[in-house]
């Protein structure tokens, strides 16, 4: 059985001064898979987000989405192609409510533009209700995103991107700045909204406890490069991945 | 914001009927209170683009644009009718809105404000300069119209005047409330919040601001005509930019978290306008700073802003 390939990255390259962030990266993510991108501090983990995003532009290579070229396009047109992006630090509209974070969304992707309809009475109303229960945070639909403890925006932040209906979603490190005892919480809540919307997702992440337990596949990038990928246990023993992304 | 309090339905209305009532009463306020309402007008689309953070000192130039409407259509075409006044004036600054704005909404904050004035500015000494066909700094008289074909003695007029303006002004209020409810009006205000997210939900920044723009260029438009209209001459000194700064000074003086607060700091700017004059007639910008100085100081969120506190603190209590 051979799943579809839903975004192949190939030779891409971007330095930023005399640091090299990607120098020839190939990276296939397969429809349905969730896929964990390790590697150690600054080695371009977070670029590759930029670039598959349209944020950045590499210096060389190329990104396709469903066979379709994408590396030169905008970030909101990227987002159109069914690519959402979720921000390590929660990218969030403070001033406004969490469900209205989340209608904004709909009806960006509606491209209900409306001028004389109000916000809160689009019809996605419901379906946006729902998708505050499948992350647990309907109790918060009413309160201000600025309001919020980090761990709780970290989700609307997820919310966000689903309310978008993507294929894909990429994630940068999804439990990062939430406390130990809430990152295993948080990320059940994720990966059963992930597997309910049956959305493929990527994540960069450096807590090798996340990596094992969640993660489908790993892809270790290290030195600009994508050194090794396979299934965790099998990555995670690796001898050298230990040495230079684990550092045990 | 969004605010669908009763008690502001209610000030909403006391404000109305002081606008209908006082200057039957006082007929000389007639004219003061046309100023105050058709300003506010203008100043309901600078709150629209304060929604996004940013500040545009350069929107007189939508006002004169309405304003030089009816000053050329009585100099070219003869004394017209106000209705035609308040479609063609509007038209013709949402136009000119839509070609001013394609190149300022690609900038923020200081950059946005400043392209504004440029804009403004040019304009101010295409009116000056072009004395064959402005009348240059002299202005454009603007006789007075007829409304419907009908033809009304001044004194008349200028109560038709103020009902007309009144009804536009409660118009342009509940329809702009609307619009900062729509999902446009909310991505205006994400545009301040997080412009990023905002291109990462497949939305063009862009595309909001210049949405917001038109509409207040339109609003800046339709205040042109009634001033020119009321005070029966424009000048190019509508189109300066102690004009604009007055209109920004006016938003930030009401408050521009509310439609309501455009009139409310209006009605303070020209009655405060009115009476230093009078009493201090070459100081009474300096009551007026110093009216901005405590406001900013002591009332952050304008006029509006200071009431609202008021009953949440008396609900509390």
């Amino acid at each position: 059985m051979t799943a579809t390939v839903l975004l192949e990255a190939r030779g891409l390259a971007i330095r930023f001064g005399g640091v090299v962030a990607a120098d020839g990266v190939d990276l296939d993510v397969l429809e349905g898979e969730k896929l964990a991108i390790i590697g150690p501090n600054g080695a371009g983990k977070t670029t590759f987000l930029n670039i598959a995003t349209g944020y950045l532009k590499p210096q060389a290579g190329t990104v396709r989405f469903l066979g379709k070229e994408i590396t030169a396009h905008r970030p909101r047109d990227i987002t159109r192609f069914g690519i959402a992006r979720a921000f390590q630090i929660p990218q969030l509209f403070l001033d406004h409510t969490v469900i209205e974070n989340l209608l904004i969304a709909a009806a960006g992707h509606s491209g209900r533009t409306t001028l004389m309809r109000s916000l809160r009475d689009l019809p996605e109303r419901s379906e946006m209700e729902n998708l505050l229960d499948l992350v647990s945070i309907r109790d918060v639909a009413d309160r201000k995103a600025g309001e919020l403890p980090e761990g709780k925006r970290k989700l609307v932040d997820i919310a966000v991107a689903l309310a978008l209906k993507p294929r894909l979603l990429l994630m940068d490190e999804p439990t990062s700045g939430v406390a130990s005892s809430e990152k295993f919480a948080i990320m059940d809540i994720l990966v059963a909204a992930l597997d309910k919307q049956r959305v493929t997702s990527v994540f960069v992440e450096h807590d090798m406890d996340m990596v094992t337990r969640y993660a489908d596949r790993v892809a270790v990038w290290s030195a600009g490069k994508i050194q090794l990928s396979g299934p965790p246990a099998e990555v995670l023993a690796d001898p050298i991945v230990r040495e230079q992304v684990i550092g045990i | 914001m969004a605010s669908r309090s009763p008690a502001l339905a209610w000030m909403l209305a006391a404000v109305v009927v002081a606008a209908g009532v006082i200057p039957i009463l006082i007929p000389s306020m007639a004219t003061l209170v046309v100023l105050i309402l058709a300003k506010g007008i203008v100043v309901l689309g600078i709150i629209i683009l304060l929604q996004a953070g940013q500040v545009s000192f350069g929107h007189a130039m939508f006002f004169a644009a309405g304003s030089y409407t009816a000053g050329f259509w009585g100099k070219y075409l003869g004394v017209g009718d106000l209705m035609t006044y308040l479609v063609v004036g509007p038209v013709v600054a949402t136009l000119l809105g839509l070609l001013v704005g394609l190149f300022v909404v690609r900038y923020r904050e200081i950059f946005f404000g400043m392209l504004n004035l440029a804009f403004s500015m040019v304009l101010w000494s295409l009116l000056e300069k072009m004395f064959h066909l402005t009348n240059g700094a002299d202005g454009m008289r603007v006789p007075r119209p007829t409304v419907f074909g009908m033809t009304f003695s001044p004194d008349n007029f200028q109560y038709v005047l103020l009902y007309l303006t009144l009804a536009i002004a409660i118009a342009a209020t509940f329809a702009v409330q609307r619009f900062l409810e729509s999902p446009t009006g909310n991505m205006l205000r994400a545009i301040k919040s997080n412009e990023t997210r905002l291109e990462y939900l497949g939305v063009s920044a862009r595309r909001i601001l210049l949405i917001g723009y038109v509409i207040s260029a339109g609003l800046g438009g339709i205040g042109g005509v009634l001033v020119a209209v009321a005070q029966q001459i424009a000048t190019p000194e509508f189109a300066y930019w102690t004009k604009s700064g007055e209109f920004v000074f006016i938003a930030i003086l009401g408050g521009v978290g509310n439609a309501l607060g455009a009139f409310a700091g209006s009605a303070v700017f020209e009655l405060v306008r009115f009476y230093a004059s009078a009493q201090l007639a070459n100081s009474w910008q300096l009551i007026l700073g110093v009216v901005l100085i405590t406001i900013i100081l002591f009332a952050p969120n304008g006029l509006i802003g200071l009431w609202k506190r008021q009953r949440a603190a008396r609900d509390e209590s």
